[in-house]
């Protein structure tokens, strides 16, 4: 009796521990990242959780750099010098380009603040992932990757997020030519693509987002915005002046605009 | 050896050779191979001196200055090379000189035993010069078979006869001249090694002398208030091979045990593991690289301990995944696109770089994406100037709606000496899904009859 009751006590120990620290809404969050539209913001409870993982989805691959680029002005409008770290295979950059820094800037995003994380396979992508993400310090830590991801299974997932909120680190996982699955992320976005508002002679604007919430642990999910990017005052604003003139956008399911439709 | 006593010579064909031994086995050269066996034995040699120079194809120069009590002089330094080198399969011939060039003119065109390096350097043929053919052919008619007839001679009448190169390469072969050696390392700042009875045949057990290293080196560098940016730890194998393993930080550092770790990690990535064969003799661990580092105090607020974890996973990274695998971006004050930036490994921490901005009001003109290269596009456009209308790339094609442009970029004709290069007419477009790309002309159409489009990058 006594060889057994006592590891049997120090099992109810550690799941004392665990409960006291564990759970996904037990420990306190220390802030969002915020898009700076307040609409938007308001509605997902003050922005995405920090500590927490977020995926982006790009089901098309043509709007990978989309998906891309709002993951990353979301940790890039944050104030401070902290780095947003971004992982990728070596071979992304010639299926879905380079990152270019001169862009990033244009976009009012700060290219110093950006490190760079080349990994010769998925795998070691993965491996890569679970030391940044259990790194204080980061803006974010953006883990880029193409189509299905098989290692990226649940466990593989949930091992990532305990590591994003033991730490508190932002994990946003940007999925490139893939269709969303079950996973443990916090927030599920399907990222596309959207005409920009015109400029003078029908010159191309600032870029343009449709987001879909897909998924939302903290509330209902479904819900549809257009946002486009301001890049004087760096901040996601509605896109509703370019949508009301736009003949082609018929198109496409397009919805009412900086409202939850759908 | 075996193919000389056949009678088969250098350079000779080979139809000559197969008449000579039919049963001749031909293996292709591969001088790459060569030069690399050539430089892992050089590596091993680094056992008897640190300085090693590569006499590129088939020679090594060791200047054991100071090193020979170490082996009980020079006849036990050299029996101990020739009983590695013989282990592993190689035929050695050797010789010591009181130079560089000396001791290389012995060990290739010594024929003769002689009672003295002096007078061993006066037998040696003229062909020790190494001059070209011509100029070996005229100092033998002339009479002058061995160095020492050439330094009878005034060196006033070998130069005006035989050019300037001979009479240098006269000095240098009889110690007139300098015949400075270029060794293959340069001798490091801090180095410690621990030499083994018995070779040691465990990882554990070597690991664990590693660390003793890097504690006398870590204590070494406390001393001189300096920290490491640069650690190589080399295992010598008892078969005269050996390996080493470098690690790099991007901040000088005295951890020993950040050091550990990062070894630990480098070994875990090797792609070929380090294998203790019979076992090493030797292990040496060397600091090639110091940079200043006082001692500090943290902060209480936690902000550096915050900055260190960062420096440390970027070590970290860096050491798995090779020093480009985790990089920053610099700017590079330039026009052409895809050499407007640098991706530099951020272990070399370079100083940030200011980047261009868009005025207030403009979209960004350069993309998220860049391809590098650009990918050919199919493109309908008006000619010669006009805008594209539509375009197929990746087996899709795309209706322009709107479109920006021309912004003409010409090439860097200064940079090239034909003042050569096309000029790119770059368009911002959307298609009629709200995608962005970045498509561009190479060339106008006064510069090439029918240039070609290409896609450059995407917008957000």
């Amino acid at each position: 009796m006594r060889e057994s009751s006592q590891p049997l006590a120090g099992l109810r120990q550690r799941i004392a521990r665990l409960a006291a620290t564990g759970g996904p809404a037990s420990r306190p969050v220390e802030g969002w990242l915020a898009s700076g539209h307040d609409a938007f913001d308001s509605a997902i409870g003050g922005g995405l959780m920090v500590g927490r993982t977020h995926e982006f989805f790009a089901a098309d691959a043509l709007d990978g750099a989309s998906a891309a680029a709002f993951a990353a002005l979301l940790a890039l409008r944050t104030p401070g010098k902290a780095p947003l770290l971004w992982l990728r295979t070596v071979d992304a950059g010639r299926r879905t380009g380079h990152i270019y820094a001169p862009g990033i800037a244009e976009l009012g995003g700060d290219p110093n603040r950006l490190l760079l994380i080349e990994t010769a396979d998925p795998k070691m992508l993965l491996a890569c992932a679970n030391d940044a993400v259990r790194c204080a310090g980061s803006a974010a830590v953006i883990v880029e990757s193409w189509g299905k991801f098989p290692l990226l299974d649940l466990t593989a997932g949930r091992r990532l997020t305990l590591g994003a909120r033991d730490v508190g680190t932002t994990l946003l996982m940007l999925r490139l030519n893939a269709a969303p699955t079950p996973s443990v992320a916090e927030t599920r976005w399907s990222i596309v693509a959207a005409p920009s508002r015109e400029l003078q002679a029908d010159a191309p604007g600032a870029p343009a987002f449709d987001l879909e919430l897909l998924r939302w642990r903290g509330g209902p999910a479904g819900t549809r915005w257009r946002l486009d990017w301001d890049n004087d005052e760096q901040a996601f604003r509605d896109a509703a002046l370019s949508g009301a003139v736009l003949p082609l956008a018929a198109r496409r399911a397009v919805h009412p605009l900086g409202a939850e439709a759908a | 050896m075996r193919a000389q006593a056949l009678g088969l010579r250098v350079g000779m064909p080979l139809a000559d050779a197969r008449a000579q031994v039919p049963d001749l086995a031909i293996v292709p050269h591969d001088s790459v191979l060569d030069q690399n066996w050539l430089d892992r034995l050089a590596q091993g040699c680094a056992r008897y001196t640190p300085l090693v120079a590569l006499d590129a194809p088939d020679g090594l120069i060791l200047d054991i200055t100071g090193c020979c009590h170490l082996f009980d002089g020079e006849a036990g330094l050299i029996d101990d090379i020739d009983r590695r080198l013989t282990r592993l399969g190689m035929t050695l011939r050797h010789a010591l000189g009181p130079t560089a060039d000396a001791a290389r003119a012995l060990a290739r065109y010594q024929t003769r035993p002689a009672p003295d390096e002096a007078t061993a350097i006066r037998r040696l043929p003229v062909a020790a010069l190494e001059l070209d053919g011509e100029a070996t052919t005229a100092l033998v008619r002339a009479g002058l078979k061995t160095i020492g007839d050439l330094a009878a001679r005034p060196m006033s009448n070998i130069a005006a006869r035989f050019g300037a190169d001979a009479a240098t390469a006269l000095r240098r072969l009889l110690g007139d001249a300098p015949s400075p050696l270029d060794p293959r390392v340069t001798p490091p700042p801090i180095a410690t090694e621990r030499r083994f009875a018995e070779p040691v045949a465990s990882m554990p057990h070597a690991t664990q002398i590693l660390t003793e290293l890097v504690g006398e080196a870590i204590a070494d560098l406390t001393e001189r208030g300096k920290g490491g940016r640069h650690f190589r730890s080399t295992f010598f194998r008892s078969d005269g091979l050996a390996r080493s393993i470098e690690i790099e930080t991007g901040h000088p550092t005295r951890d020993a045990g950040l050091v550990m770790r990062l070894f630990a990690e480098r070994m875990d990535a090797l792609r070929d593991p380090l294998d203790p064969g019979f076992g090493f003799d030797m292990m040496r661990l060397a600091v090639p690289r110091l940079e200043a580092l006082a001692a500090t105090q943290l902060k209480l607020e936690g902000g550096e301990v915050r900055a260190a974890a960062m420096t440390d996973l970027v070590d970290r990274l860096a050491t798995r995944l090779g020093r480009g695998g985790v990089r920053k971006f610099a700017a590079v004050d330039t026009h052409i696109p895809e050499q407007a930036q640098l991706a530099l490994p951020a272990i070399d921490a370079a100083p940030p770089t200011p980047w261009p901005t868009t005025d207030p009001g403009e979209p960004p003109l350069r993309p998220f994406y860049l391809f590098d290269p650009p990918q050919v596009i199919e493109v309908i456009a008006e000619v010669p100037d006009g805008p594209p209308h539509r375009f197929r790339w990746r087996r899709a094609t795309h209706a322009i709606r709107r479109y920006e442009g021309p912004e003409r970029i010409a090439s860097e004709w200064w940079r090239r000496k034909d003042n050569a290069g096309l000029t790119r007419d770059y368009y911002r477009v959307e298609d009629d899904r709200g995608r962005r790309y970045w498509l561009f002309r190479h060339g106008l159409y006064d510069e090439k009859p029918d240039p070609r489009w290409y896609i450059h990058g995407l917008f957000a």
